[in-house]
């Protein structure tokens, strides 16, 4: 076990990565601003506080940023969601807040609010003010929390206001999860996730980073610790299951973002074939192609109806010059000493939606990469092996079940949250969770010892 | 029958005026060729720039208001009278006059208070060729404090000693320019009136300080550090003006040709002036806003309206809303509206709620979606109950049902709804309401005859120490 570390070493931006993944959406400029944050109507029990699953009172920071109140306004964010930044680059706000702004049924146009509140974010880490929380007083207690994602942070931040230690173990060399390794670097640069998080040491959080957390060293940390909380996220990438999956150049989405991210991989070959159409397949197409590959396909064995991504994502997709082959199954992988092609199989579909093979059909698609995104796996296996006296925690196809409004799973001392519960969200799902568990256990704990 | 092609030529105490839109005697007015400038753009009369002694100013001059991000809502001045010598502006008054006899041009004048001083400026600027005079008895900074401008508007019987001297020597209409900084206008213009002035313009500036910037603790405008009162002015006085506008043309002792002054920036500002029976109206703040070419839209604006309301001249709308301004006394006790939320309108922002539960008097609710109508849910009852929501990101496949999916049309759990027999008929949710027409204030036929407090107080129908409230209050 690594020692704790007050917080990893400083992150350097890859200038090539820079350059290729420029902001998505550029920052606002203060005056224009002022004149957004104006346009907000300033709801009453608003629309868009109800859709963020962190429940950001929105009107309330945006009208901060109106009376020229930046900090309040970065209070009012981070006291909601402590992840507040990332989320303003990294939400899919379209079917969120913005989503449920209700100028959509009046001028049109929702404001702008992503853009506000990374706009009230940065105006906040420019000053830089610390976060304004302090620590609890201390009670004594703590907390190992499995895995740095969003919604470990998330849970930490809850339980060290409320005087909770909170240990944050971790496989990789630096928290965040997701967040620092697995969003589209125009969104949310990889440095951002980093920089968001140290703020987090200023609560105390412990960080043990480079730690692999396996069944024996959970039965450890439990007999520590009065709880444990899950945020472990989801397993590797599926394999497809047929030849020569093991050729060099078959690779997967969430490799190739976390690659390219940590500046490890700063070029593709010219022919990327992803397969999978969800969010994920369509970051790492768009990544292909701004690391320089001349033909990005994306093959999926359903229609665009189907896919998982988002419509603003398949748009974007298409806008980065992605190529699109519905209705195709992967049947081979071809190539010697790396990959040459991949073998697809058109597919036929029928009235009640089920698709039919159609042998004979297959046609094979050059390719030097095949990128996999057809989903993740669970770490169940880690939860289930090993036979000590835990009962550990009840799953459902490999998801950990908990009580939505605190986290509390099947044994009460175990809480968890984010994609391990509910099969792979969003970074602001995570962060609610994480918040409701962090909430959920110190309540937890505040009873037993009330009892005894 | 056609409609008679509409004319914005109109006459102003014996000036005939080629439009009712002058420039205010301000920085627009400062000289001669801007005057020509404004003439050819359209404006159809302009009040010269104060003439007298020539005075120093300082820098800055200037502060504003702006309002969400909208500039300059409410302006504000401490510039003085004209810095130019008196023949030079004498001078260009010619030369305008004689390039433009059709345009009229006002010499604006403040002087010292001695008679023989007044007469002379008054010979020289009609020697000049001036259409009228209008005199500054309003400017409220630094001329007041000199004895001139509003120090001489806000006492009555100075207002009508100097304007009586004027009028021994003057051949052209005098306009006397009231200050609003008095608790009663209609006194200086009755002072004016009875001194023989052919006219009054209302009103100058307000006394104003119009902000302190909060990191130095300074005052706007900031003059090396310190400020004075200045003149406030520009949309945001608009309503103060007409309600002036209004108490001098509903006046026997002070009724003259009025014209009117005060956040005028369109031709919907123009028409509500000249609606509570001004001639003309006189714009500063806009045309230092937007430049003199804003007057095009103003004639342009104003004869499609009168064209659209049948109206040949500016007189046949003149004065045609006074009569709708009575005291509070001869209002209908009787007449009740309701408000009513149209659903198809309504796009859920709650604003009339949370207006109606703090601002009002509670009749408005959330209980469309309820089994039975619940009066008893307060607001943080309902802020309460979203917090205690669980929200999640919307996943295409899965979820077809997410936010993203309904933003088109408002879930009915969001329309509030209105008690109507609760509802007084303030009018205030439809006030903050984003949405045009979406909360309307319906009529109800209550079936009582019409009844004024007057009426009720005649007829003993107010207990005794209710009707001497309102007298002596």
């Amino acid at each position: 076990m690594s020692d704790r570390q007050a917080f990893p070493p400083q992150v350097h931006e890859h200038p090539e990565i820079a350059a290729r993944f420029g902001d998505i959406h550029p920052p606002f400029e203060a005056q224009a601003a002022i004149t957004e944050s104006n346009r907000c109507l300033f709801c009453f029990d608003a629309p868009c506080t109800t859709a963020c699953p962190t429940h950001i009172n929105v009107p309330r920071f945006i009208k901060k940023i109106a009376s020229d109140n930046l900090s309040g306004s970065a209070r009012t964010i981070l006291d909601a969601n402590i992840l507040g930044a990332s989320c303003a680059r990294a939400c899919p706000v379209e079917v969120l807040c913005e989503g449920a702004c209700v100028m959509h049924r009046y001028n049109k146009q929702p404001i702008q609010i992503a853009r506000l509140q990374r706009f009230a974010m940065d105006g906040f880490h420019q000053s830089g003010a610390p976060l304004p929380f302090e620590p609890g007083e201390d009670t004594g207690l703590s907390v190992a929390l499995i895995g740095a994602g969003p919604a470990s942070l998330a849970c930490a931040a809850e339980l060290r206001r409320r005087g909770i230690r909170a240990l944050i173990y971790d496989a990789r060399p630096l928290p965040g999860g997701l967040n620092t390794y697995g969003v589209a670097e125009y969104k949310l640069p990889f440095a951002e996730s980093v920089r968001e998080i140290k703020m987090l040491s200023q609560l105390d959080v412990e960080f043990h980073m480079d730690t692999t957390i396996d069944a024996a060293k959970l039965a450890e940390l439990e007999r520590e610790h009065d709880a444990i909380f899950l945020g472990i996220g989801l397993g590797a990438i599926h394999k497809l299951g047929i030849g020569n999956e093991q050729l060099p150049g078959v690779t997967n989405a969430l490799d190739l973002i976390a690659g390219y991210k940590s500046g490890e991989l700063t070029t593709v070959p010219e022919r990327v074939v992803v397969v999978g159409a969800g969010n994920t397949a369509i970051d790492a197409a768009i990544a292909s192609v701004r690391l320089g590959a001349a033909e990005v396909h994306i093959v999926y064995r359903r229609g665009p109806e189907q896919m998982s991504a988002f419509s603003f994502e398949y748009e974007h997709a298409k806008s980065e010059g992605v190529k699109f082959l519905w209705h195709v199954l992967p049947t081979g992988i071809h190539g010697d000493k790396a990959v040459k092609a991949l073998q697809l199989m058109k597919l036929a579909t029928t009235e009640d939606g089920s698709i039919i093979p159609q042998p004979g059909s297959e046609f094979l698609l050059p390719a030097d990469w095949v990128v996999l995104a057809i989903g993740q796996g669970t770490h169940s296996a880690f939860l289930t092996a090993n036979g000590s006296d835990s009962a550990r925690v009840q799953l459902e196809r490999g998801r950990i079940l908990i009580d939505r409004a605190t986290g509390q799973t099947s044994h009460p001392k175990f809480f968890a949250g984010g994609d391990c519960t509910n099969g792979g969200r969003e970074v602001v799902d995570a962060v609610a969770d994480g918040k409701r568990a962090g909430i959920g256990i110190a309540a937890w704990l505040e009873g037993l010892h009330v009892q005894a | 029958m056609s409609k008679p092609k509409p004319t914005l030529e109109t006459t102003f105490c014996g000036i005939k005026c080629l439009n009712p839109f002058w420039l205010a005697s301000a920085p627009p007015t400062n000289c001669g060729e801007q005057v020509m400038r404004a003439f050819d753009a359209g404006w159809g009369g302009a009040v010269w720039k104060t003439i007298g002694e020539p005075i120093t100013n300082v820098s800055s001059r200037y502060s504003s208001i702006d309002w969400e991000g909208r500039r300059m809502m409410g302006f504000n001045n401490i510039e003085l009278i004209s810095d130019r010598p008196i023949d030079v502006n004498l001078q260009e008054i010619a030369e305008v006059k004689r390039r433009y006899p059709k345009h009229v041009v006002i010499a604006s004048l403040m002087v010292e208070s001695k008679r023989e001083t007044w007469h002379d400026i008054v010979q020289r600027s009609e020697d000049a060729g001036a259409d009228g005079l209008e005199l500054n008895f309003g400017c409220p900074h630094g001329m007041s404090e000199r004895g001139m401008g509003s120090a001489v508007g806000q006492v009555p019987e100075y207002c009508e000693q100097i304007t009586s001297w004027v009028k021994e020597k003057a051949r052209t209409p005098v306009i006397v320019k009231l200050t609003p900084n008095i608790s009663d206008i209609r006194m200086p213009a009755r002072a004016a009136k009875r001194a023989g002035a052919d006219a009054l313009s209302a009103i100058n500036t307000i006394n104003s300080i119009t902000g302190i910037d909060l990191n130095t603790l300074q005052p706007n405008p900031n003059v090396d550090g310190k400020s004075s009162h200045g003149g406030y002015c520009g949309p945001a006085v608009k309503p103060i003006a007409l309600s002036m506008a209004q108490q001098i043309q509903s006046d026997p002792a002070a009724i003259l040709p009025l014209s009117g002054i005060g956040g005028i920036a369109t031709w919907r500002d123009a028409a509500e002036f000249i609606l509570l029976g001004c001639s003309t109206v006189q714009v500063c703040t806009a045309v230092m806003h937007y430049g003199y070419r804003i007057v095009e839209d103003m004639q342009d604006g104003l004869l499609a309206w009168m064209s659209e309301k049948g109206y040949a001249t500016i007189d046949d709308f003149r004065g045609l809303s006074l009569p709708n301004v009575r005291e509070w006394k001869h209002l209908n006790l009787n007449y009740k509206i309701v408000a009513r939320i149209h659903e198809d309108l309504c796009i859920g922002c709650q604003l009339c709620y949370t207006a109606c539960w703090d601002g009002a008097h509670q009749c408005i609710h959330l209980d469309r979606t309820a089994p039975a109508p619940d009066t008893t849910l307060t607001p943080a009852m309902v802020e309460a109950e979203a917090a205690r929501r669980i929200s999640t990101t919307p996943i295409p496949k899965l979820d077809s049902n997410g936010a993203g999916h309904t933003n088109a049309i408002t879930p009915l759990e969001r329309i509030p709804r209105v008690d109507e027999d609760h509802c007084v008929g303030c009018n205030l949710c439809s006030l903050v309401c984003p949405v045009d027409n979406c909360i309307t204030m319906e009529r109800i036929d209550n079936g009582l005859p019409p009844q004024t407090w007057e009426e009720r107080t005649a007829a003993g129908l107010v207990p005794t120490g209710a009707s001497e409230v309102l007298t002596n209050g």
